[in-house]
């Protein structure tokens, strides 16, 4: 006897990204691996897109117009592989789901955000990067295998050494080759769930990219953050936070009884209403850098702080994006490749000749880039900010550090964009026509399709 | 598609000739716009190489607002050519003269057909486009004339009063699709349309109405009073006494 699947229904949305920039109405739809298939037959003629958790800033997990496809978080199939050392588990469970389960049996994920609020598919549709890239690259250089299903509903297995083509296209792919269903990649074995931290407050720009530098090949996590509204010789100062996972015999005997206990949780949460220009503006933030940066001391060695201290810490406040107020904001992240050293500086100095209210802002090194065609780290530096979404000034402001940073050789983070143009990505990009030709090689009809995508040029235009 | 900054990519001009339409246009022009449509009726008069830019590309098209029979088609056609819409302006719209309409209702009949019916099936068809794609925001010219009638301009106030009234039925309507309506309010501006008449309180400019009417636009507002303050004067002389008002100077 056969039975046909019916497509899950759908229910009309109105979905934004973390930025809560600008929405888009769509039919979201819950899909889980027997659905999908009928989930894809059904798409109307502006597409579909796989959601996560919807954690990019922008626009990528939201079709105007078309289907979006919410992957259900199907926890109980974690496996792990203790002789590889590797995980296989569904494109829609989330970080936060996979660490509390790889902890305890002394794991960690090879690459992780700022946020556990992501999921797998998401990670390696916009190939995420962690504090550890010049040390350990992006989250698809792990990835040993995937499986996806193709717009005419195909499920293919790709890799690297699995039709690299489509594998690479579709690390960072955003979601354009098809959808993640799930995936195995490699686990970094962990003595405990504790991090050992040095801190280090540092006065100037130089210095803090000096000591990077230095500390590139031997410290695993690196990142400082930046007080953009510091200026002079003060320009560019920070907070330089370097770490290593702690080992059984660096915890405190409270702790070693239970070595690799995690325990995340969200201690406070921010209100769905905000007043209308959001608690972000120049005063308040400057009063956040002043106390963050001298909170910060001169030097700590050696601190133990938890998983979620030190790799997810906005993650203790929900909801923090609702900060901005109802214009929502965007996070603006390039690189620029080492040598550029002065494009950087540029920038930083026009953000702070700007005096825009930024309180978030990361500054890391990248070591050498993977074979993803869209994959966003090459070696350099990348600096991620955020900022509300209002255009007086903001728009001549980005566009001018967009040809800094495009002409320097860098390029944006798709993951982050909802500003760029067609333009700054094919120059961005250099290798966007190789992608184009395997997107159309896998998806001939244009069947995925974001407000993304459409945005920045990379599926064809199709009409309704 | 609009960005971060709901920079939209394509701009649609209904009213190609419109000087408040076209203010409208250079304020919302961004290096993210890469397609202007200037649709009127006298394409010959549209005059694309004043926004000529980098990476701009200005279509001019024929396009007739008392055609209602052909708006759904021609806004069709529209994305087809040029895909989504993400802004479009419903600029165009005919003054008259109170005097002559006295005389020849036809020509009234004709003027309130474009400045209401040709509005409500070009804002219909538009609101259609939208709904499918998913997003867009229309602007609708209304005027303060639609807020109390004066016997020197009824029939073009009543026009305005009912399109205004159209429009923000139409944003109502259209919440939850992604979709947003700006009904823009200006007093008097100078202007082709109002050369040679005398001018009211509050005057202004097109290029005053552009600035506000595009930051209403790009925070998603419901109404833009342009100036400003014409909220509160209006707040007033809605109420004001009819024997009181038929005697203000208002131009």
């Amino acid at each position: 006897m056969t039975t046909s699947v019916p497509a899950s229904r759908g229910h009309r949305a109105l979905l934004a990204g973390w930025g809560l920039a600008a929405s888009s109405a769509t039919e979201l739809v819950d899909v889980d691996a027997g659905t999908l298939a009928a989930a894809v037959k059904d798409l109307p003629a502006r597409g579909g897109i796989a959601r996560g958790l919807g954690r990019s800033y922008g626009d990528p997990a939201q079709n105007a117009g078309g289907h979006v496809l919410r992957l259900a978080p199907t926890n109980e199939h974690i496996v792990i592989d203790d002789v590889a050392g590797t995980v296989t588990a569904g494109a829609g469970v989330s970080f936060d789901d996979l660490l509390a389960v790889i902890v305890p049996r002394g794991y960690f994920v090879p690459v992780t955000p700022g946020t556990r609020f992501v999921t797998i598919g998401g990670a390696i549709a916009s190939d995420i990067h962690g504090k550890n890239h010049h040390a350990d690259g992006s989250f698809g250089d792990h990835v040993t295998s995937l499986r996806m299903m193709l717009a005419d509903t195909t499920v293919v297995t790709v890799g690297p050494d699995n039709d690299p083509d489509l594998f690479w296209a579709t690390v960072g792919g955003m979601g354009l080759t098809g959808v993640i269903i799930d995936a195995t990649f490699r686990l970094i074995p962990v003595d405990s769930s504790r991090m050992s931290v040095e801190t280090r407050r540092i006065d100037n720009l130089d210095d803090i990219m000096s000591r990077m530098a230095a500390s590139d090949s031997n410290v695993r996590y690196s990142v400082a953050w930046i007080d953009l509204l510091a200026k002079g010789k003060h320009l560019g100062r920070g907070v330089l936070t370097n770490a290593e996972h702690a080992t059984a015999t660096q915890l405190a005997a409270s702790q070693a009884t239970d070595p690799l206990c995690f325990d995340a949780k969200q201690i406070v949460a921010v209100p769905p209403i905000v007043p209308a220009p959001g608690v972000i503006n120049r005063l308040s933030v400057t009063a956040f850098n002043e106390l963050w940066y001298r909170k910060a001391p001169l030097v700590r060695q050696g601190e133990l702080q938890s998983i979620p201290a030190y790799f997810h810490p906005l993650d203790l406040v929900g909801n923090w994006n609702r900060v901005y107020g109802r214009q929502g904001f965007l996070q603006y992240q390039f690189v620029v490749p080492f040598g550029a050293e002065d494009v950087l500086r540029a920038v930083i100095e026009r953000i702070s000749a700007a005096t825009l209210p930024i309180f978030l802002t990361v500054l890391k090194r990248f070591g050498a880039g993977n074979p993803g065609h869209l994959s966003f780290p090459i070696g350099g530096w990348t600096l991620a900010i955020d900022v509300r979404a209002e255009r007086a000034g903001l728009s001549a402001l980005l566009n001018g550090l967009d040809t800094l940073v495009l002409d320097a050789g860098g390029r944006h983070y798709l993951a982050k964009d909802f500003q760029t143009s067609p333009a700054a990505v094919r120059r961005g990009y250099p290798r966007l026509d190789e992608w184009l030709a395997i997107r159309e090689r896998v998806d001939p009809a244009g069947v995925w399709a974001s407000d993304l995508s459409r945005r920045l040029g990379l599926t064809p235009f199709r009409t309704n | 598609m609009q960005n971060a900054l709901n920079e939209p990519q394509t701009i649609v001009l209904l009213g190609g000739t419109s000087e408040i339409g076209r203010a409208i246009v250079d304020e919302l022009l961004s290096v993210s716009t890469q397609t202007l449509v200037l649709a009127c009726r006298r394409p010959d008069e549209a005059q694309p190489e004043r926004f000529a830019a980098d990476g701009l590309h200005v279509a001019v098209e024929y396009f007739d607002a008392a055609a209602t029979e052909t708006h759904d088609g021609f806004v069709r056609k529209l994305a087809a050519e040029h895909g989504d819409i993400d802004i479009a302006i419903v600029a165009f719209g005919v003054l008259g003269v109170q005097s002559q309409f006295d005389d020849d209702p036809h020509a009234a009949a004709q003027a309130v057909h474009v400045n209401y019916t040709g509005a409500v099936s070009t804002s219909l068809a538009i609101a259609a486009q939208m709904r499918r794609q998913g997003h867009g925001q229309i602007a609708v010219l209304s005027s303060v004339a639609g807020e109390r009638a004066r016997a020197g301009n009824f029939v073009y106030g009543s026009s305005k009063a009912g399109l205004d009234a159209f429009a923000q039925g139409l944003g109502d309507s259209l919440a939850g699709s992604g979709v947003k309506v700006t009904v823009i309010r200006p007093g008097f501006v100078h202007s082709r349309m109002t050369r040679g008449l005398k001018s009211a309180p509050l005057a202004t400019t097109p290029r005053v109405v552009g600035e506000l009417a595009a930051a209403g636009i790009r925070k998603g507002k419901h109404t833009v009073w342009t100036p400003g303050v014409l909220r509160y004067v209006f707040m007033v002389l809605r109420h004001v006494p009819r024997p009181i008002f038929r005697r203000l100077p208002l131009g």
